[in-house]
């Protein structure tokens, strides 16, 4: 069910300009985004989740999504000592086999992004969240600093949050500016950036057309990713929320001819779910997006899941939880 | 007009449930004369993956529970077996070709069997464990500890004394277990099923699954994530047997090999079904400080 993208004759980023130019025109254009129908986009997301992917075809997608781990850990509890251990998993998922890939990146609490550079170098990318993670209530500033300060202790992605209570008011505006202020805050001495995730928390967001609207809104501020969820409220990730999202990423670049990465995150804990995620990127965004660059699994125990069966795969036997790390 | 009879497609049981074969498949399941009975489920390598996963998730509560208290549970389970005498009977007649006094001497030895396992939940620790002399300042004893999941590829021949003779004592210490119930005999298993449902174990205790020891076992026997198998389900085919045993060699399973040929299960059972699947776990506590 394709949703065509609101009609502009004129391709490219900047003819978006007027949309964003005042509260009354954002809205004017997130609110004339075409609705989502709920019926059919679940319909649609289960019928995907019933493909059959096996043997070589199963080989290469657990690989790649294996490639697409952003692996994390997001706890009160977290130690120097586990964000360290956590970056050598990283590195080698599998220490009995090295022809197993490593993951896209390591997601922690900005703090802790040196402890984690220590380790992996840039081998693997170091994704920090910031601006107040999980729950985005903290002035302007201390998020502002927050960015700033994972962005100088070495992070290579920038996972923010976005404020749900000023986007569910319909302060549209203040949402974008706060993303267009941390994405300049993602900037290095050195002209580069830091890779902006948005996290829409799509959990709080209650509609699949506020969800698009979200996609939308941190797309035209120059996200470089679409996140669904923090990981801290059910529902985390669906199959129905990330439809719609590759579904706006997938108009955006009709329309814009600029790509945009997605990642669910939260929920994801079996190999069977993590191919479904991949059958529909294939299907709803297309191939370009089947990339560690474009799409990412936010996850922590999926990633014990994937080598579990990744080594039924190549050993012929079914293995169990004892043979792979605790974390 | 004769009444149209019931044809009954059984289900496996696995965490506490009843679910299809994941694979779709049934098998049919005649009585001793070659008449049409029942279908049974014809569990596949996946359901053995799902047996399996169950069996580790309840192993935890399981085996922290006190020797007591699964002995009550076990000794439940006999109780509700008492009740469903009838359906016993009837499916050991028909799987068998039992006699009607054959088939309820049967199901007496059975319950026996699970009473007597009882009452060893909470003896066993006495009997082969053991407070050790030990030169120096320390309490040092030894205690039976469970091994984990175990994998029991149940008898062919002897449908519910032959099952429980082997189910009971692997739980009794504190296992969970992956059952494999007998081909040509499944009814019985399936009954049993329904009795471990509407009794007091924990589901993923005891799953059972329906179909071929000879294309399960091994999935079984390398699984990587189950600790003991009991291979008494292929007695007699020696070649298969072996086959198991290496394959269950990879991770250092205990095997209680299979026998030539299936033994006399109305024979005094002894300790050994409990000893090869718990483990010695000694602990030197200091003492006199």
């Amino acid at each position: 069910m394709p949703t065509t993208a609101p009609t502009d004759p004129h391709p490219g980023l900047a003819a978006y300009s007027e949309v964003t130019a005042s509260e009354a025109s954002l809205r004017r254009f997130l609110h004339g985004l075409p609705g989502v129908d709920q019926v059919g986009a679940e319909a649609r997301a289960a019928g995907l989740g019933t493909r059959s992917i096996k043997t070589t075809a199963k080989a290469w997608a657990i690989d790649l999504a294996i490639r697409m781990v952003d692996l994390t850990t997001l706890e009160g509890q977290d130690t120097p000592g586990k964000v360290r251990a956590l970056g050598a998993k990283a590195l080698h998922p599998d220490p009995a086999d090295p022809s197993c890939p490593s993951t896209a990146a390591v997601c922690v609490y900005g703090d802790l992004v040196g402890e984690v550079k220590a380790i992996v170098g840039d081998r693997v990318n170091v994704a920090a969240v910031a601006t107040a993670f999980p729950s985005g209530r903290a002035s302007m500033a201390i998020k502002l600093a927050d960015t700033r300060d994972a962005v100088a202790a070495g992070a290579d992605e920038i996972d923010m949050v976005i404020d749900r209570g000023a986007f569910l008011a319909g302060h549209y505006l203040q949402v974008f500016e706060e993303i267009v202020a941390v994405r300049e805050a993602c900037a290095r001495p050195d002209g580069t950036h830091a890779h902006l995730k948005v996290i829409f928390e799509t959990g709080e967001l209650q509609t699949y057309d506020n969800v698009r609207r979200a996609s939308w809104l941190a797309m035209l501020a120059g996200t470089d990713f679409i996140k669904t969820s923090t990981g801290k409220v059910q529902p985390a990730a669906t199959l129905p929320v990330t439809l719609v999202m590759l579904e706006a990423v997938r108009d955006f670049r009709e329309a814009t001819g600029v790509q945009i990465g997605v990642k669910p995150a939260g929920g994801i804990k079996t190999t069977k779910d993590a191919i479904k995620y991949l059958v529909m990127v294939n299907e709803i965004a297309g191939e370009d997006w089947l990339d560690p660059d474009w799409f990412r699994f936010g996850a922590s125990t999926l990633l014990n899941d994937l080598l579990m069966q990744r080594t039924k795969l190549t050993t012929g036997r079914y293995s169990g939880p004892d043979y792979f790390t605790l974390d | 007009m004769a009444r149209i009879d019931v044809r009954k497609t059984y289900k496996l049981y696995i965490g506490g449930a009843f679910p299809r074969s994941e694979s779709g498949y049934s098998y049919e399941v005649n009585d001793s004369k070659g008449k049409f009975v029942a279908n049974a489920a014809l569990a596949s390598r996946k359901d053995v993956r799902d047996a399996v996963v169950a069996a580790r998730g309840a192993f935890r509560g399981w085996s922290s529970r006190t020797a007591y208290n699964r002995g009550q549970v076990v000794y439940r389970i006999a109780e509700v077996m008492e009740d469903r005498r009838p359906q016993f009977e009837e499916a050991i007649r028909q799987s068998e070709g039992a006699t009607a006094a054959a088939a309820r001497n049967q199901v007496d030895q059975a319950v026996d069997r699970l009473v007597w396992y009882a009452g060893w939940a909470d003896k066993l620790a006495q009997v082969i464990g053991n407070a050790n002399p030990v030169a120096g300042p320390f309490f040092n004893h030894t205690a039976p500890e469970p091994t984990g999941v175990v994998a029991v590829l149940a008898p062919q021949a002897s449908s519910l004394l032959g099952l429980v003779s082997v189910v009971a004592p692997v739980i009794v210490t504190g296992n969970t277990s992956v059952v494999v119930s007998s081909y040509a005999r499944p009814l019985p298993a399936v009954t049993f099923a329904e009795v471990l449902a509407t009794s007091d174990v924990p589901g993923g205790v005891i799953n059972i699954l329906t179909g071929d020891a000879a294309t399960l076992g091994p999935w079984l026997a390398a699984h990587m994530d189950v600790n003991a198998i009991d291979l008494v389900g292929v007695a007699g085919s020696a070649e298969l047997a072996t086959s198991l045993e290496v394959a269950a060699a990879d991770n250092l399973k205990r095997v209680r090999r299979a026998p030539g040929a299936e033994p006399d299960w109305t024979a005094d059972p002894g300790l050994s079904g409990m000893t090869a699947f718990v483990e010695a776990k000694t602990v030197w506590h200091p003492i006199g400080i």
